[in-house]
């Protein structure tokens, strides 16, 4: 993929000649594409090599302060931090930037990522003391002007590290389906007809639909931090969606409230706001909890 | 099995958990089969929520699914089955409005009814849609859906290789199930099952400009095509027009459905202004403006030669906002461009693979028990250029079909045949400057090269089990090189030589290019000593798909002499119907890949496809 950043091409004839005049010499258990000892080491520092030059040819580099931890490797039981220096270009994510780090310094470097464009929310992660997508974080934009000297990258805090960057999403995963977070009516119309469904009605649940279970609203919250069973501002919003969506019957809407007023539900959100400050897709989560809190109210009236 | 944990067993195993993936789960489990879903990511991290555009389907007065097929033949250049296509285009309807009834979240009309808007290539207005972010609520919608019913989920799960017999003929194989690392624990394990669905998506990453994500490495392509099955029309590639020149972040054509014009350098309007597209402009088929854009960049009229210009000002901030506000952000986030105030770079990116493995219209391949749909199969609907807003419906009724199939429900016998049998001509004479396949002397493959006979289900899963456990030993504990660069090259050469405009010696270049890679891959070591969430091994793993994949495209542009849809080459600018109205098959072949050739299936249930000049 492309990260906006060329390897230099300098060195590549010697190295190609050095393997071949290795590979003549040498012996080789898997047919004669297969590397001796020495071609392979002579290899890893050619590449060693290029990652050195990349650094030293770019105008501006980057300091990568990286989180690493993996319960089975003696040296990384006790966390730590990493240093990375990478080179920096232009439109450089942090997510771009770990990559180079991963593919030019150290391969076990782990942490999520497949879309690149913040919709499929593997790469929540803690950078420079917040949570945020490192594919929609300029490295640029951690610094005043210009490029930061240093990013730090940690896992999402409150959430237990299962290696380096990735964090166990077992607990979200459980909050969210919790909520029975599903359209449930059953009483749709036959064959091609549509439920119809107002405009109005669409544009009051269109934020909470875009959620993309990231994850950074649930580690940034305290009152989740503290109350492992609070259902999180997450789960909260996919409650939201459906309780909202005029297309489910009142019954249903009924059923959806009595789960979220529920003892670790939404009355245990104290509106501090962290979670609609940290959300990409900028959903204000903070409001529909409240909404919720009001429709919950609304409800309990009604049997009195 | 010594460890009963290691083995598990279900009727219907699906690998993958995108939209094609859920589909395929829901499907069979309405069919009642114990079904479970098997996926390298988390459902929700799939490549299907990026999809922006919408779906077609011939909802409205007006329109009518023979429209939507004929636009599809018409698309195709003439190289899709009229089976798979008729199929496409009559159950989009009920499968549209059938996630309707889910809940999913469409963007409505006045009277409350679901949006459509035009799309490039099509004759009626009918690409339903949910803002420019349809495939995130296609995805989500259906996920939902898969937890409603408790379907099980094995996530962060990848899938290695599959469990199928060794009879020499692939048409015999059968396949009794698959071989998984379990990513967060290390473990290695074996998946029995009566049916497998492969629904692993795109494999864009063979390319270095493209907007599939990282995980979309042709990992099911791959596996099938080693166990046997072949690869069909593997030379035709999607090369998206509005891609940001940065990240190759796509920019929704629904943008151009809209209203967007694309501008040159010198303020032309290109397609109309220069002859490229007289009637349909903006709006022609994809393969024809990407195209357009790359000579007005190669003949000096791009913009900071490299881009043009995609307008959506006009527009104005009210209709953006409601219909294209994800575009919005996109351009902000990824290329810093305000799309209210100023024109998006855009330039032809990999998208999408038309080709894929080979099934018929109710999604089995030639080995038996081995179904694929979505990206990663080629029916075929999309023939030699798929219409924007085609993949998702291809998703959720190929899905379906393969998913009500695997669990036993009788679809009819299909009209479409499949495997080595179904052969009309064998290729002889292709020019290639290496050989292609597997290198003499290499670590052998897991699918029927050696190996006894296993005979029953087990046994041929716990073989393929043990051979994937060695192969992981192997990657652990010997030293070598890292694939980071192997792989890295291999986009290069494939985007260098394999790309928008092809030529002869550009592709001879890139086999040999790709070629090197294999060489070096036999060297390829991990070097994360952990059993715990090991992505350096994963990785490597999908860098051996990735050369695969890669070298069944680049063989199939090259054997291809001709121009059709979306594959242009330099020597040969006509399409040749006497020639080459035929499917391209690229077969394994233990190693030493057959390419051979089946018929284009024109006839329909009503009347034939004629193939006509295609003008837009």
């Amino acid at each position: 993929m492309s990260t906006g950043i060329t390897r230099p091409e300098e060195e590549e004839e010697t190295e190609s000649q050095a393997v071949g005049a290795a590979r003549a010499a040498g012996e080789s258990a898997y047919g004669q594409a297969r590397m001796n000892e020495t071609e392979i080491d002579a290899a890893n520092e050619a590449s060693q090599r290029r990652a050195r030059r990349a650094v030293e040819d770019a105008d501006h580099t980057v300091e990568l302060k990286v989180f690493r931890y993996d319960p089975e490797v003696p040296e990384k039981e006790k966390p730590r931090f990493d240093s990375f220096t990478v080179p920096f270009a232009k439109g450089m994510t942090v997510l771009d930037a770990l990559m180079w780090a991963r593919d030019h310094y150290d391969s076990s470097l782990t942490f999520r990522h497949s879309c690149r464009q913040a919709v499929c929310g593997s790469d929540a992660l803690f950078v420079d003391g917040k949570q945020r997508l490192g594919c929609k974080t300029q490295v640029a934009d951690l610094a005043d002007d210009g490029v930061p000297g240093e990013v730090r990258i940690e896992p999402l805090p409150h959430a237990e590290v299962v290696k380096d960057l990735v964090v166990d999403m077992e607990h979200f995963y459980d909050q969210m389906e919790s909520v029975e977070p599903y359209f449930q009516d059953e009483d749709t119309p036959d064959g091609l007809n549509e439920q119809r469904q107002s405009r109005e009605n669409r544009e009051k649940i269109k934020m909470s639909t875009r959620c993309i279970w990231c994850g950074a609203c649930m580690s940034s919250c305290n009152i989740a931090a503290g109350d492992n069973e609070y259902l999180g501002p997450a789960a909260i919003n996919k409650a939201y969606r459906f309780a909202m969506d005029e297309r489910e019957g009142e019954d249903l809407t009924e059923h959806r409230l009595n789960i979220i007023e529920q003892e670790h539900g939404v009355w245990r959100c104290q509106t501090q706001f962290s979670c609609t400050e940290v959300c990409p897709k900028d959903i204000p989560l903070t409001e529909h909890i409240q909404a919720l809190k009001r429709e919950a109210v609304k409800k309990n009236l009604k049997f009195w | 099995m010594t460890n009963n944990a290691t083995m598990h067993e279900h009727d219907v195993i699906v690998v993958g958990g995108g939209g094609a993936g859920l589909r395929a789960a829901i499907a069979a489990e309405e069919e009642g089969a114990d079904v479970a879903i098997v996926t390298k990511l988390h459902p929700v991290r799939s490549h299907t929520g990026a999809a922006e555009g919408g779906i077609n389907a011939a909802l409205r007065d007006g329109d009518d699914p023979t429209d939507h097929a004929y636009d599809t033949m018409k698309g195709s250049d003439y190289l899709g089955d009229a089976p798979a296509i008729e199929t496409l285009c009559e159950t989009s309807p009920e499968e549209t409005i059938q996630l309707e009834h889910w809940g999913m979240p469409f963007s409505r009309e006045e009277d409350g009814r679901v949006s459509q808007r035009p799309f490039g290539g099509l004759s009626f207005p009918r690409t339903t849609y949910a803002g420019a972010e349809t495939g995130h609520h296609l995805l989500h919608t259906m996920y939902e859906q898969v937890v409603k019913r408790g379907v099980t989920v094995y996530d962060e799960f990848y899938v290695m290789d599959l469990a199928v017999t060794d009879h020499p003929d692939p048409e015999e194989r059968e396949c009794h199930g698959c071989i998984a690392y379990n990513i967060k624990s290390g473990d290695l394990v074996g998946f029995e099952a009566d049916g497998v669905i492969l629904a692993t998506g795109g494999d864009g990453q063979a390319f270095d400009h493209t907007t599939n994500a990282v995980a979309n490495t042709g990992d099911g392509l791959a596996m099938a095509y080693r166990a046997g099955v072949p690869v069909e029309d593997p030379e035709f590639v999607q090369f998206h027009p509005t891609t940001l020149p940065s990240t190759g972040v796509l920019i929704s054509e629904g943008v151009r459905g809209e209203g967007g014009i694309l501008y040159n350098s010198e303020g032309e309007r290109f397609l109309f202004e220069r002859g490229y597209a007289n009637n349909d402009g903006e709006l022609a088929s994809r393969d024809v403006v990407a195209r357009a854009e790359l000579t007005e960049v190669n003949e000096g009229r791009g913009v900071n030669d490299e881009y043009v210009d995609l307008d959506m000002r006009h527009l104005g901030e009210e209709r953006i906002v409601d219909r294209l506000e994800n575009i919005l952000h996109l351009a902000e986030d990824f290329e810093g461009v305000d799309g209210l105030e100023e024109p998006m770079p855009v330039k032809p990116g990999q998208h999408y693979h038309m080709g894929g493995i080979e099934t018929d219209e109710n999604g089995e391949t030639c080995v038996s028990g081995l179904y694929a749909a979505g990206e990663c199969a080629c029916v075929s609907v999309h023939g030699s250029n798929r219409l924007g807003g085609n993949a998702l419906p291809e998703l959720i009724v190929f899905g379906a079909r393969a998913g009500y199939d695997a669990a036993g429900r009788d679809l009819g016998e299909a009209r479409i045949d499949t495997g080595p049998s179904a052969r009309s001509e064998t290729e002889t004479d292709l020019d290639t400057p290496v050989s292609p396949g597997a290198l003499d002397g290499a670590e052998p493959d897991a699918v029927a090269d050696g190996g006894a006979l296993a005979t029953d289900a087990e046994a041929v899963v716990e073989d393929a089990l043990e051979r994937q456990r060695e192969r992981v030993e192997t990657l652990l504990e010997r030293d070598g090189i890292n694939h980071a660069e192997i792989r890295s090259d291999l986009q290069d050469a494939m985007t260098q030589f394999v790309n928008v405009f092809r030529e002869k010696e550009g592709l001879q270049q890139a086999l040999e290019a790709i070629r090197d890679c294999r060489e070096r891959y036999q060297n390829v070591a991990v070097a994360d000593p952990s059993r715990t969430f090991n992505t350096d091994l994963l990785h490597t793993i999908e860098t051996r798909n990735l050369i695969d994949v890669a070298e069944t495209i680049t063989l199939g542009a090259l054997a291809r002499d001709e121009f059709r849809g979306a594959h242009w080459r330099k020597e040969h600018q006509e399409r040749k119907d006497d020639e080459w109205l035929k499917h391209t098959m690229v077969s394994w072949n233990g190693g030493d890949p057959d390419i051979f050739y089946t018929d284009v299936i024109l006839e329909g249930e009503e009347k034939t496809y004629e193939p006509k000049v295609r003008s837009y």
